[in-house]
This record gives C-alpha cells, structure tokens and sequence, in this order.
C-alpha cells in the first residue's frame, strides 16, 4: 500500500455560535471565536489517498486529477468566503475545525479516480489541526 | 465517528543522558555528546492529538481552553526552561530521553484528562514530540 498526499491552502472567515444556546453561554464556550462579524484563517487541507501504484502510470492516481477534485469541491466552495453565511452545510452546522474536516471529506468521499480516501486533514493554524479517517 | 485533534506547544529545556549504571566510558560511548556533564538544551514542540465523536452542541471533540490549561500546567509549566535531570522529579530515576519524555507527558495528560475531562468518550491518543526538526517520536498505547 502506498499513500499519496496533497496539500491545498485557502483562507476563510468563520465564527462559532450555536442559536439553541443562550448569548452569555455562546460567549462563555466559544470565547472570541463567538465574535457575529467573524475572523478569519489560512487553512491547510491535506488530503491522503491511499492504493496500489498502477504498473503503467507508477502512479497511485494521476495528481492532476486530485488536484482538479480539490479545486472543485475545496477552493472554489471555500476560498475567500464567510463559512457560516455563505456555506449551505454549515447553516445547520458550526464551522469548527472538526466539522469542517468532515464536509471535506464527504465531499471528496466516492469522487477520487482512483485510490481510497485514507484521510483529511485540516490545519486551521500551524498548531491546530485536525485528522477525520472515516472511522 | 471519531476525529483526532492536535494542538501544538513548545518548550525549552535541557537534560543530559546518562545511565549511572554504566561506566563513564559506556556512557560516553553510548551517548556521546548528550552524555556532556552540563547538559545542553533543545525547543522542544509537543503535539497532543485527543480523539473521540464531535459534541453535536458545540461542534467540537474538547474545549480547547481545558485542554491548554491541562497541557499548560502538566507540561509546559512542569517542564520549560528546566534542567530535566536536575529540576524535575519524573527524570529523578528516569534517563530524560524524548522517548521517556514522549512516555511520561502522556502518563501526565492521561491521568488529567480521566480525572478533569467531561466526555468519557474522548481519549488522548497521541503524543508526538520534535527535540529538534531532525528528529521526532511518537508515542501511543
């Protein structure tokens, strides 16, 4: 088995509030990240797919079609937007890290040309990320 | 559904690496330079990756504010700008190695995180230490 990694970055805006919650218990969970006009992060998604090198490519998939995939279905969704104003999935849901590991892959999940997804990792900050594995 | 999370910290300290079972000559051979008798000092990043579902109320696997407060008083505080052979009591019987390092900073958290965290479903499942951006090590049970 072999695992291929490729890396995107994109900047977006986000900020966390859950409405079932009051605006002091909002301000005590969340603290800044609470602020309504939002701030902002450089994200780093690592996306790992893992598979057997195809013997005519020496390829576990063609990078260029990975690289078209997280194009789609990261930066162009992603880049440069408000997450919770302007992400449909995230109406319902918070935009915290560990969610939004998770949208990435189901997004990503199924769509590969070849290969698993074996894992997505999203770096909010240099010291913050977070792994999701499908488990 | 389980998702890991991990969170970055550093610190600074010294140790040196000597077994007072060996002769100074096994020693030195053994170790070289980190068997000099004053020590010498590393930045150290630890990263802490915990696991577990995400709590559908706030979209998280643990409060981020508990967890540097664990790491803060645990780790950080226990450990930088020490001599670790010299200053801390877990090097006292131990060869303060980033491999006993990685070990005992999980034993710390672990216990912590049974006694203080409020989601039993969430676990530390890594300890991921660089002593210089050479050389790293993992520990995990």
């Amino acid at each position: 088995m072999v695992y291929l990694t490729r890396k995107a970055e994109f900047s977006a805006s986000h900020f966390y509030h859950n409405p079932e919650m009051s605006a002091e218990e909002n301000r005590r969970l969340f603290g800044k990240c609470n602020n309504p006009h939002g701030h902002g992060h450089n994200y780093v998604v690592e996306v790992t797919v893992s598979g057997e090198v195809d013997e005519r490519s020496g390829m576990v998939m063609d990078l260029k079609d990975l690289k078209a995939l997280l194009e789609q279905e990261v930066l162009e969704p992603f880049d440069h937007k408000f997450l919770n104003k302007e992400v449909r999935v995230f109406d319902e849901k918070i935009p915290t890290t560990e969610n939004f590991a998770l949208e990435i892959w189901n997004r990503l999940k199924g769509k590969l040309s070849a290969g698993k997804l074996h894992r997505v990792r999203l770096y909010e900050t240099t010291d913050l990320f977070v792994d999701y594995l499908g488990e | 559904m389980k998702v890991y999370l991990t969170r970055r910290y550093r610190f600074s300290a010294s140790h040196r690496l000597h077994n007072g079972a060996l002769s100074s000559e096994e020693n030195a051979a053994l170790y070289g330079k980190c068997n000099n008798p004053y020590g010498h000092g590393h930045n150290y990043a630890v990263e802490v990756t915990v696991a577990g579902p995400v709590d559908p109320q706030t979209g998280m696997v643990i409060d981020l504010g508990k967890l540097d407060r664990w790491v803060g008083e645990e780790v950080v505080d226990r450990f930088d700008h020490t001599h670790l052979n010299q200053d801390v009591e877990n090097f006292r019987t131990q060869i303060p190695t980033t491999e006993n390092l990685c070990r005992e900073i999980y034993r710390l958290l672990k216990v912590r995180m049974e006694k203080e965290c409020p989601r039993r479903e969430v676990t530390l499942a890594r300890i991921r230490m660089e002593e210089t951006y050479a050389n790293s090590f993992e520990y995990t049970e």
